[in-house]
């Protein structure tokens, strides 16, 4: 049985709608209706839907920054809901959040030291006062950024820095888990893989457990081993990224896999196109039966009557949980296996580095960028002032990052 | 319904040449005089467009192809911008030495635009059919009922259920991909020849992204527009157009036919672009990313504005300004697009 590390079961959140002289309550929006899914240790759960499907606010009652109308979520064992103000305070330092707009998430008045030591300031006890610069410059380099910039604002930096300055302080108490609500989106298609192979290389060396929620299906795929599809507040699909992109079961899985443009024009034509009449229906008045029913291609007068529960379903191969009465696998993309197909690195790189800093002033590669290794040799005479004893996750020996001083 | 317009709708004085060539963009500069200098969006943009024919210009932010599309349909703030130099010819005729008036007529009849963020380019205090109408107002003098009658029929050829009764309704009142489809109506209203879609997907969900493309695509084919697609996305362009041009720090560093552009990019900057997005058909992916950012333009490097990103760059590459040049069936501005082409 796999290791699950956060457990959510049947999470509501409703928003009410006030209306009339006296605002009395005249509704409520579902934002997130009825979900129930689990994370396990070290994976990436990426959360997919369109916008207005509960998908952030989902990240955010997670995170406990907005109060669930009812529903657990299991941290670790424990309950997270029915913890105090300041035991809830010390669980979230195992649970963390970056945000989407690296523009607004990040305090101007601030330098990026500041903002990054800002979780030391609330959790004293994980780094001593004396050692929170260097803890700071150690997290900055982690992510590929020049340590040296502790001093700078947000505002002297990019798009992708900015991005990466976030997950710096998301990663700095070193969480079993962060919440990332759609850390890519914002970017250029070029500093977005940046981004990417960052989580990805952080994942492997802190043994981070993500919840990756984003609204593009390629990137999704790409760094998810589950993903869950949400439609009006409501998880529809949730399998490994092999059964919802090779055999999808539920009507709007395909129908979102079938409308995602693939960058080869030779499939021009050639792909099946799901074509979804209408609108997503208001969460206001989400409809009867299955919420899918109104755009369902598939709909039968059942589906507007029965609610269809997320179990597992057959899907041709094995089986995973399908929210459809009539769930039956379909091919919507054929996918190629290109694991062991090598990029070629004269025109792109995988390697994480502070990409940004090229185009510095000069619009050359300060010189610098890429000695900052050397110094931090010296940086770590204590054991690792980061490294929480209870922490299991924390870096090992050796790790390339951490850049340890050698230990005879 | 259609008759009316077709028989109220003047004969256009334009004509395309012999070849079918609506658009002519010939060496285009255009700089931004602001108090950190003068910043160079634009440097020596040549491109021509056919009628019927899908163009994209594809880049990312600050390459310069959102400027190049208002320097066309004439929309850019002067100051602070200039146009030192270049001719933009439509059907022949030079707009950019055009007199102001006649420039105006043009938008519209001629050339249309549809921009990426639909909600702030409706203005919120009209209905949307007084919007639409509005183009058969100004440029066909018609009175507000045949007007509105008009914004009907638009609205129901771009598959807005229930025109009639929505005529009237505020664009707040419609959903994203409704609100650009009342974009789209407004441009084609008046039977452009040439129709400029900046970003008109970027702000959408992908289901309804698919269905803003099938529209797109189906009035091009209808009305044998010539359509310029500006975009940062790889798979849209894919999807659609015919030929791409590849802007980079206000130049066109590649351009291609379609089939070209990515299985055989000539470009370094296209291949990295290409190895660097995730593909939904592909498992296992290894992404690779192109180092760096795009230039600011009020400090482009000296030689190829692309050397300092570049990991095939060399000495010639930091000093000499690489000229777009054929390459087999395509161009690339690269002093080594043959070894891109070939390795």
């Amino acid at each position: 049985m796999a290791d699950v590390i956060l457990k959510a079961d049947d999470l509501f959140k409703h928003y009410p709608i006030k209306g009339g002289v006296l605002r009395r309550t005249v509704g409520h929006v579902r934002a997130v209706d009825g979900v129930s899914f689990e994370l396990n240790r070290g994976e990436t759960l990426g959360i997919v839907g369109e916008s207005g499907c509960g998908k952030s606010t989902l990240g955010r009652v997670l995170m406990r920054l907005e109060e669930p109308t009812s529903g657990t979520v299991n941290f670790d064992g424990v309950d997270m809901f029915s913890q105090s103000g300041s035991t809830m305070r010390k669980l979230r330092r195992d649970i963390q959040i970056v945000f989407q707009d690296p523009y607004t998430s990040l305090n101007p008045r601030k330098t990026v030291g500041d903002i990054i030591a800002e979780p030391f300031e609330i959790h004293p006890d994980v780094v001593p006062k004396g050692g929170r610069k260097k803890a700071v410059q150690e997290l900055l380099e982690m992510v590929g950024l020049n340590p040296e910039h502790i001093n700078r604002y947000p505002h002297q930096f990019s798009g992708g820095q900015r991005q990466r300055i976030g997950i710096a302080r998301g990663i700095a108490l070193r969480p079993k888990v962060l919440i990332c609500d759609e850390p890519v989106s914002a970017l250029d298609v070029s500093v977005q893989a940046q981004v990417i192979n960052l989580m990805e290389k952080l994942q492997d060396e802190l043994g981070l457990s993500y919840i990756f929620i984003a609204h593009d299906l390629s990137v999704v795929r790409h760094i998810s081993d589950r993903v869950g599809v949400m439609y009006l507040g409501r998880m529809v699909e949730l399998g490994t990224e092999e059964e919802i992109y090779q055999r999808p079961t539920h009507p709007y899985t395909q129908a979102l896999l079938s409308a995602v443009p693939v960058p080869d024009p030779t499939m021009r034509g050639k792909r099946e196109q799901i074509v979804l009449t209408g609108d997503v229906p208001s969460p206001a008045n989400p409809p009867s039966g299955c919420r899918f029913h109104t755009r369902c291609f598939k709909a039968q007068d059942r589906c507007k009557v029965d609610d269809p529960e997320l179990i597992a379903r057959p899907d041709g191969v094995a089986e995973h949980r399908s929210a459809c009465l009539f769930a039956e696998p379909r091919v919507i993309v054929e996918t190629t296996d290109v694991t062991d197909v090598e990029h070629d690195s004269r025109f792109a790189t995988t390697e994480v580095v502070d990409f940004d800093d090229f185009a510095d002033d000069s619009g050359l590669m300060p010189a610098d960028a890429f000695a900052t290794a050397d110094r931090s040799q010296s940086v770590d005479e204590t054991e690792g002032p980061l490294d929480r004893p209870s922490n299991t996750h924390g870096p090992v020996d050796d790790e390339p990052l951490e850049k340890r001083g050698p230990r005879v | 319904m259609t008759t009316t317009t077709t028989s109220s709708a003047p004969v256009s004085d334009y004509k395309p040449d012999a070849d079918g060539r609506l658009l002519e963009v010939d060496d285009l500069h255009v700089e931004f005089h602001t108090q950190e200098g003068v910043a160079k969006a634009i440097n020596g943009v040549s491109f021509d467009l056919h009628q019927g024919e899908t163009l994209a210009i594809l880049g990312e932010s600050g390459s310069g192809k959102s400027v190049t599309a208002q320097a066309v349909m004439g929309i850019l703030d002067m100051p602070p911008a200039v146009i030192p130099s270049g001719a933009i010819r439509y059907c022949g005729q030079d707009l950019l030495t055009m007199p102001e008036e006649q420039r105006r007529k043009m938008r519209g009849p001629e050339i249309s635009m549809i921009f990426q963020d639909a909600l702030s380019s409706l203005n919120p205090t009209f209905p949307v059919g007084w919007q639409i109408g509005e183009m058969f107002r100004q440029h066909r003098g018609m009175n507000k009922s045949d007007a509105y009658a008009q914004a009907v029929r638009l609205m129901e050829r771009v598959a807005i259920p229930a025109a009639k009764e929505r005529v009237k309704q505020y664009p707040h009142q419609f959903s994203g991909g409704m609100r650009q489809r009342i974009m789209i109506a407004m441009a084609i209203a008046l039977d452009p020849a040439v129709l400029i879609a900046d970003e008109p997907t970027t702000a959408l969900d992908v289901t309804v992204q698919a269905q803003i493309m099938a529209l797109l695509a189906e009035l091009q084919e209808e009305r044998q527009m010539g359509l310029i697609l500006i975009t940062h996305d790889l798979g849209v362009v894919a999807d659609v157009a015919d030929r791409a041009a590849v802007m980079y720090a206000g130049r066109i560093v590649a351009k291609a036919g379609i089939d070209d552009l990515y299985a055989r990019p000539a470009h370094p900057y296209t291949r990295g672009l290409l190895e660097s997005i995730p593909r939904l058909d592909q498992k296992g992916q290894t992404l690779a990313a192109i180092g760096g950012l795009p230039p600011n333009l009020t400090r482009i490097p000296a030689g190829c504005a692309f050397n300092p990103r570049c990991r095939m760059a060399q000495d010639v590459c930091r000093t000499d300004v690489p000229a777009l040049r054929d390459v087999g069936q395509q161009k690339s501005a690269c002093h080594f697009a043959e070894e891109v082409l070939n390795g």
